[in-house]
């Protein structure tokens, strides 16, 4: 278990919807739910959520901590915002799923493997290093995700496709070498560096 | 048509080489023809899209589209900030807000930014470029400009998600926008204003992690345009266009379907039918070739 995880059991020992209202982005919202199951039903891979939002909220109020945080229902948002702007109370339901997920993270408590958030952490890494994204990178190391074994398998299924972007210009070999980038790198980085410190701050309580 | 000056967020799917350089190559052009000039804010950075919040918590990800902002604020003052990317403008309209709701979030925000030696004002608007053809400066004077109206062509409006929600373009339905099956007719072709996936979601980034989950979704967008008989689908986004494109050989082979239609942009459109080339249309760009855009621009 991870020191971070530990602390904040020890903190709200018994109040999970505390936690997630200190912690958790947008999370103070979490209370207004009044349980009609819009979110649910409008989510265009509502079926695949093992707990859909409408229930992840009752059992955030039901203090099943481990069950909500160790789950990967809220890996299975895809940014749609169908559940906000049908939500009859108004809630920010994808940022508190997207807060859910970054707070699970941050605990260590994602689920092995779960390959939207292995994923979303090449994807923020790939764009740390230059400002930018690198798509070409990206695909790559979002093949050889688990291993070179199975990359080079993923690499060649999607051989032709790689084939036809470059023809269309919309793919590089070049960017495997550089590639596009911002001019103050160390400047953005700094920045990045100088929020997170001032965001993990306001976990007061654990250092 | 009087000249506009914009501030201009491209965004990294919009760079050279990149996978939707066909967009930005065809808003260029679109641009040259509705008399907009944009000024691209200098050394911009990625607005993390809508995946980059597992590892870049709330603060980290307020602060990366903060600096667009400040950039664009000091280097191209008194401009509205356009992108042509949902993606782009959803992160950076959010991160406006949220950093004028939230005052002690803005003040953590430009700590963040003076490492950089940026200041943020906050005070730009956040545009869509869609916004900027139907609100400054209008359908009906899209209309006027035609040179070769696009006849004969039956097209599939497809909105999706980012454009749409959670802010979307003024006076329009969250559920069944029209404006981009308005846009469709002022360029002479046919809309399908009850095309039925016009808002569906397509998988977004999921497309990338999750692909049987998602291309099941983008199947449903594909068989909605044929069963409307559309030649083509339309869409303002760069990752609705990549996505409901480039799967269907994979979807061909998992589902046994023979779908083989063209997703071209807004932007596109308009080139074409105000008489400029393939070429500057991008419609090289395709990987399913727009056929009867590449006709109508070649006569």
């Amino acid at each position: 278990m991870s020191e971070l995880n530990k602390a904040m059991i020890e903190q709200y020992r018994n109040s999970f919807l505390s936690e997630v209202e200190a912690n958790v982005e947008e999370g103070e919202w979490v209370k207004m739910c009044m349980q009609c199951g819009v979110c649910s039903g409008s989510c265009p891979l509502g079926k695949h959520w093992a707990h859909p939002p409408q229930e992840i909220f009752m059992m955030i109020r039901a203090g099943k901590r481990e069950e909500v945080l160790t789950s990967d229902s809220m890996w299975m948002c895809t940014s749609c915002y169908n559940c906000i702007v049908r939500c009859p109370r108004q809630l920010p339901i994808t940022h508190i799923m997207h807060g859910l997920a970054t707070y699970a993270k941050k605990l260590g408590l994602t689920p092995k493997n779960q390959p939207t958030a292995k994923f979303a952490e090449i994807f923020w890494n790939n764009m740390m290093k230059k400002g930018r994204v690198n798509e070409l990178k990206l695909g790559l190391s979002l093949y050889f995700k688990d291993g070179f074994g199975p990359g080079i398998k993923e690499a060649l299924r999607n051989k032709d496709l790689g084939m036809k972007m470059m023809k269309a210009k919309r793919m590089a070999a070049s960017e495997f070498f550089g590639g596009h980038g911002v001019k103050d790198v160390s400047g953005l980085q700094k920045m990045i560096k100088k929020a997170q410190e001032l965001e993990d701050a306001r976990m007061k309580k654990f250092d | 048509m009087a000249k506009r000056e914009y501030s201009y967020y491209p965004g990294c799917s919009s760079q050279k080489g990149a996978s939707s350089s066909n967009l930005m190559k065809s808003v260029d052009t679109m641009c040259q023809e509705l008399d907009i000039q944009l000024n691209e804010i200098p050394d911009w950075n990625c607005c993390s899209a809508s995946i980059g919040y597992a590892s870049g918590s709330e603060l980290p990800r307020l602060t990366l589209s903060a600096r667009n902002i400040a950039l664009s604020e000091e280097h191209n003052k008194g401009q509205e900030i356009v992108a042509t990317c949902a993606a782009c403008w959803l992160a950076t309209k959010e991160a406006a807000e949220r950093l004028k709701d939230d005052e002690s979030m803005f003040a953590e925000a430009n700590t963040a930014l003076a490492e950089a030696g940026l200041k943020l004002q906050n005070t730009t608007p956040i545009k869509h470029m869609a916004e900027v053809i139907v609100e400054d400066i209008g359908i009906d004077s899209i209309r006027e400009g035609v040179k070769k109206p696009l006849e004969g062509i039956k097209i599939a409006g497809y909105v999706g998600c980012q454009t749409n929600r959670p802010f979307g373009i003024a006076g329009e339905s969250f559920e069944n926008p029209m404006y981009l099956d308005n846009l469709i007719e002022a360029v002479g072709a046919d809309s399908i204003p009850t095309y039925e996936k016009k808002v569906q979601c397509c998988g977004g980034a999921l497309a990338f992690s999750e692909p049987e989950k998602s291309q099941e979704m983008i199947k449903g967008i594909i068989e909605a345009a044929y069963d409307n008989d559309a030649d083509m689908i339309a869409t303002p986004c760069p990752l609705c266009q990549a996505n409901v494109e480039i799967y269907q050989d994979q979807i061909n082979e998992k589902y046994n379907t023979k779908f083989n239609i063209p997703v071209v942009y807004y932007s596109q459109l308009i080139s074409v039918a105000y008489g400029r080339s393939a070429s500057d249309a991008a419609l090289d760009g395709q990987l399913i070739k727009a056929k009867k855009l590449e006709d109508i621009a070649g006569k």
